[in-house]
């Protein structure tokens, strides 16, 4: 099958490549670009471990072709970290909660926590339970997920407060 | 030496036992640095994707591969005829029986391994699958266990068609895969002839799955040169597989290393051996080049174990005061296909001989028959110890049936039928011995926690102001009492294919006072990295945050039978309890040298051995570790490490009591669980936020069990639950918070106390949920109501109760 040239910003970096037109987003960033961070756990955009943040929004990259985010900003779980390599708040957030077990879902759970968290900064427990509700997990029962982006968003809002 | 810091410091900064130590996992996992099967990447790697076959019963005409050879990309089509020759065409299963890896002749349940492709890439395998031409003849479809027994039933394995002597006793039909009997049947029988009271009922455990959220996969790798075939892949029991392989394929053992890579959930799904990888196995040794298979979500709901599907018929005798006197059950098993249940050999019904529960019955009799249908094959334990949660959600609604015969509080029932502290260990009618217990203190806990009294009062208030047409929601409150039977298991009576079930921890420590540990088994997200640490911190005083775990690489851990049925704490954990005990000793006998005292003149306190009478003078464990390496010490060899393989004397029995009360709309049929309260019996606690985690998590799967989850098929044996659009799995939105309590009663014959607890939820909770549901409507007759009540089932009981109006 004939390829196509396609352009996107991974993670602050430019990147490019050749792909078929029916390449999937995740496809193309686990295996041409070899991050592997957003998993595979259902093709049919009901489990979320494939979430990546594209353009401003949660996407989920199994069911997005890569043709689909050319040109586009996409971020990962591995673009959360801080520049000394240090966790993010949300990733220190679910590692100080017990908010994660085999590992799996929580790259997307990672990455749709930190779009959540922009779209809504000061959520209700409520709001994160809805706001998450498209991101599976098998081992946590969503409790201690739950508690790990509360206290992200009071972690983020007093960084804010002290920045400004 | 001055010791400036105190004892209780010291015990702090070694993390160990009881600590809510931070996960040591969570640091790469948190930021997508886990490596899964599907993250391995070798140079040169093909791909493998199956043809699934699309009937549940068919003769299998033709298998045409010449278009899918032609598809750019793809290298190979395995059939079972190209199998044939390597005598790879079938496999052993893990319950005595054989199953086709790829369709020899005929397929028996929809989804099938008809044919494997080997490609390039994964996008070439899947167009090399939509091209190969597979020609089938349909044949009559049998989806209903019991039709299966019926004379006239189509036979459904003819490769094993009129034999009378099965894998586990005789078998009286084609069809009938074992008779499995317990207990005394006719002393059981004269109880419930005599009995004031006898309920009835047939309790049915749904068909379901564990659907980890990773599905199955692996990657093999034969390696031409040196003849070594490396396999990674999801195995809950990587050990396990190598021996299987070796004894399958032909290939030496020393020549397969077995690697399982970080595992994204097992929950029973990756215990058993599956077609994917023989065939990759095959496929690497044709080509001569890594194969990857990983399946996708439907193929993983579609063939790879299933779990449940239990036709329990119950009887239960009882005085009219309520003491019960007998309990009959014959279960009707479903196994699908070929019987691939994950048991271990001399119990083809895995553990449901734990039916009695928390109760002190005095006889009882167990039957189960297991038959072959049109379904996958499976059978595993979905986070359950070998059908302990059917055994636990069957004798936790023969209580409250009871309780409704008896016209009474289905708490007090369990009150006066409960096994009491003084009797333990004890004997059960169906052969365990129960290790330890504490039930009524377990259960009155959690009444007083919930407020039991006056959450009835609140109950009977909503019932009279239904009736008076104030409300249209009824409150159900759902009560369990469970006992579990985990860590399997004894080499004596417990094996897997004829490997005894003992467990594996091998300890090096450093000459700097740091230490690396390896076991036999594998975690999948239990935090085994964090916990086993915590007990080797505990038990030989160097902080667990200088320990390393490794597990799941055959070439470096010792031999151990893996991870599911909670055996890692109770059977791995006392090996690794075991083996810092070896090197304490030898510890011992290093500090008396070094403090020129002898061997008994020295006691351990906490990280140190001390002169007994004479605190201030000691030797760290740091300290004895530098001089191990590097100290001549008469008599003793250099070096500080240990190995314990560890046959447990028993199994576990943690146990626990489980409270939820759920609002149920009668006209939606919708359900809200107001509150779960779970109290777990766990024995030592080592790491008390783990536990609480395992329990959501546990709980949360037995919520989706009770209330949606199902794996269903039609009567043309198609399965109707084969995507995550149709199986349940609740998001955050609707998962119940949970309430966590425990107490502690130690196991007595576990080196450090520890039971296991990681399945305890999904065995308890399952009943639970589904109480809550039928207490609801006990007051207008409702007896019993198959799960999975989803708000359509609840909907159904209403308006079967009359009370739409």
């Amino acid at each position: 099958m004939s390829k196509m040239h396609v352009k996107l910003t991974v993670n602050g970096q430019e990147v490019e490549g050749l792909a078929e037109p029916r390449t999937l987003l995740i496809h193309f960033l686990r295996e041409n670009l070899n991050i592997t961070g957003p998993h595979i756990g259902c093709e049919t955009s009901h489990c979320g471990a494939c979430t990546v943040d594209m353009n401003g929004k949660s996407v989920k990259s199994c069911t997005l072709f890569v043709a689909q985010a050319n040109g586009a900003d996409v971020t990962t779980v591995e673009g959360l970290v801080n520049e000394d390599g240090s966790l993010g708040v949300i990733q220190e957030m679910f590692r100080e909660h017990h908010g994660l077990q085999c590992g799996f879902c929580t790259p997307g759970m990672i990455t749709r926590a930190h779009r959540l968290l922009q779209e809504n900064p000061a959520p209700t427990e409520e709001e994160v339970r809805f706001g998450m509700a498209g991101n599976l997990c098998r081992c946590t029962g969503y409790q201690n997920i739950v508690k790990a982006i509360l206290a992200s968003a009071d972690a983020l809002n007093a960084q804010k407060e002290a920045a400004e | 030496m001055k010791d400036e810091i105190t004892p209780e410091d010291r015990v702090a900064n070694l993390k160990g036992m009881g600590s809510s130590r931070k996960r040591v996992e969570d640091v790469r996992f948190t930021q997508g640095k886990g490596n899964y099967v599907d993250d391995i990447k070798l140079d040169g790697m093909l791909f493998g994707d199956f043809v699934r076959s699309p009937y549940a019963h068919a003769r299998v005409k033709s298998v045409n591969k010449e278009a899918a050879l032609a598809v750019p990309g793809v290298l190979a089509v395995l059939t079972a005829e190209d199998l044939e020759p390597l005598g790879l065409h079938w496999m052993p299963t893990l319950a005595g029986d054989k199953q086709m890896v790829l369709a020899d002749g005929k397929v028996l349940f929809q989804g099938q391994e008809v044919a494997y492709v080997v490609a390039t890439d994964r996008y070439a395998a899947a167009d090399g699958v939509e091209a190969v031409v597979v020609e089938y003849e349909e044949l009559p479809v049998v989806v209903d266990p019991f039709k299966a027994l019926e004379p006239d039933a189509p036979i459904l394995r003819e490769d094993i068609k009129d034999r009378t002597e099965g894998a586990h006793g005789p078998v009286r039909h084609n069809n009938h895969i074992f008779t499995w009997e317990q207990g005394d049947k006719d002393a059981t029988e004269a109880a419930l002839a005599e009995a004031d009271v006898v309920a009835e009922e047939m309790i049915y455990y749904h068909r379901t799955h564990p659907c980890p959220l990773e599905t199955c996969g692996c990657v093999a790798s034969m390696d031409k040169v040196t003849g070594k075939l490396t396999l990674w892949g999801t195995f809950q029991a990587p050990h396990a597989i190598r021996t299987v392989v070796s004894l399958i394929s032909g290939i030496a053992e020393h020549n397969i290393r077995v690697i399982s890579p970080d595992i994204g959930g097992g929950f029973g799904n990756k215990v058993g051996a599956y077609a994917g990888y023989v065939c990759s196995v095959v496929a690497s040794i044709v080509t001569g080049k890594p194969v990857k298979w990983v399946e996708d979500r439907m193929e993983n709901l579609m063939s790879t174990a299933f779990a449940r599907d239990y036709w329990m018929k119950g009887r239960i005798a009882a005085t009219k005061e309520g003491k019960i006197t007998g309990l009959w059950c014959h279960t009707t098993a479903d196994h699908g296909g070929f019987d691939a249940c994950a048991d271990p050999t001399k119990f083809p019904a895995g553990f449901m001989n734990i039916c009695t529960g928390s109760y002190d019955i005095p006889t009882a009799y167990l039957a189960v028959d297991g038959v072959y249908t049109n379904k996958a094959p499976g059978g595993v334990a979905y986070r359950c110890s070998f059908r302990v949660t059917e055994a636990a959600y069957f004798i936790e609604r023969m209580i409250e049936v009871l309780a409704i015969k008896l016209n009474m509080d289905a708490a007090e029932l369990r009150r006066i039928n409960f096994i009491r502290k003084d009797q333990f260990p004890y004997q059960s009618a169906l052969g365990w011995e129960y290790d330890s217990g504490d039930y009524h203190t377990a259960w009155e806990k959690a009444l007083d926690a919930v407020g039991y009294d006056a959450l009835r009062a609140e109950q009977a208030q909503r019932l009279e102001d239904f009736k008076a047409g104030k409300t249209r929601k009824l409150i159900g409150i759902g009560l369990t009492h469970f006992t579990e039977i985990v860590g399997a298991g004894p080499v004596k009576n417990c094996d897997i294919l004829g490997l005894g079930m003992f467990d594996s921890c091998e300890i090096r420590i450093h000459p700097t006072g740091s230490a690396i540990a390896r076991l036999g088994t594998i975690s999948q997200g239990q935090g085994h990295a964090t916990t086993f640490a915590q007990i080797i911190a505990s038990e030989i005083g160097l902080p667990a945050d200088d320990i390393t775990l490794e597990e799941g690489d055959t070439d470096t851990a010792p031999y151990g039978l893996g991870t599911y049925g909670s055996r890692s704490t109770p059977v791995a954990g006392a090996a690794t309890a075991m083996a810092a005990r070896k090197i304490r000793a030898k510890a011992q006998m290093i500090a008396a040298y070094l403090l020129e005292v002898h061997d008994d003149d020295v006691e351990w306190d906490v990280d140190r051995f001390a002169v007994k009478g004479a605190p201030e003078r000691f030797k760290t464990m740091k300290e004895i570790a530098f001089a191990a390496y590097n100290q001549a010490i008469p008599g003793l060899e250099p070096g500080l490490e240990a190995v314990s393989y560890y046959d447990p004397p028993n199994m576990t029995y943690p146990f626990g009591a489980y409270i939820c009360v759920m609002e149920i709309d009668v006209d939606t049929g919708e359900t809200e669980v107001r509150s779960f309260y779970a109290l777990d019996d766990c024995g030592t606690r080592i790491n008390p936020m783990i536990i609480d985690g395992q329990i959501h998590g546990g709980a949360t799967e037995g919520y989706a069990i009770a209330m949606g989850q199902e794996i269903a098929y039609d009567e043309m044996g198609n399965n109707k639950s084969a995507t995550l659009m149709d199986f349940f799995l609740p998001t955050a939105w609707e998962t119940p918070t949970y309430t966590t309590d425990f107490t502690v009663t130690p196991s007595p014959h576990h080196p450090i106390g520890a039971k296991g607890v990681g399945e305890s939820p999904n065995v308890g909770s399952v009943p639970c949920f589904s109480n809550a549901v039928h207490d609801a409507f006990r007051p207008f007759g409702l007896v019993q109501s198959h799960m999975p009540h989803d708000h359509w089932r609840i909907w159904k009981i209403a308006r079967d109760l009359g009370l739409h109006g």
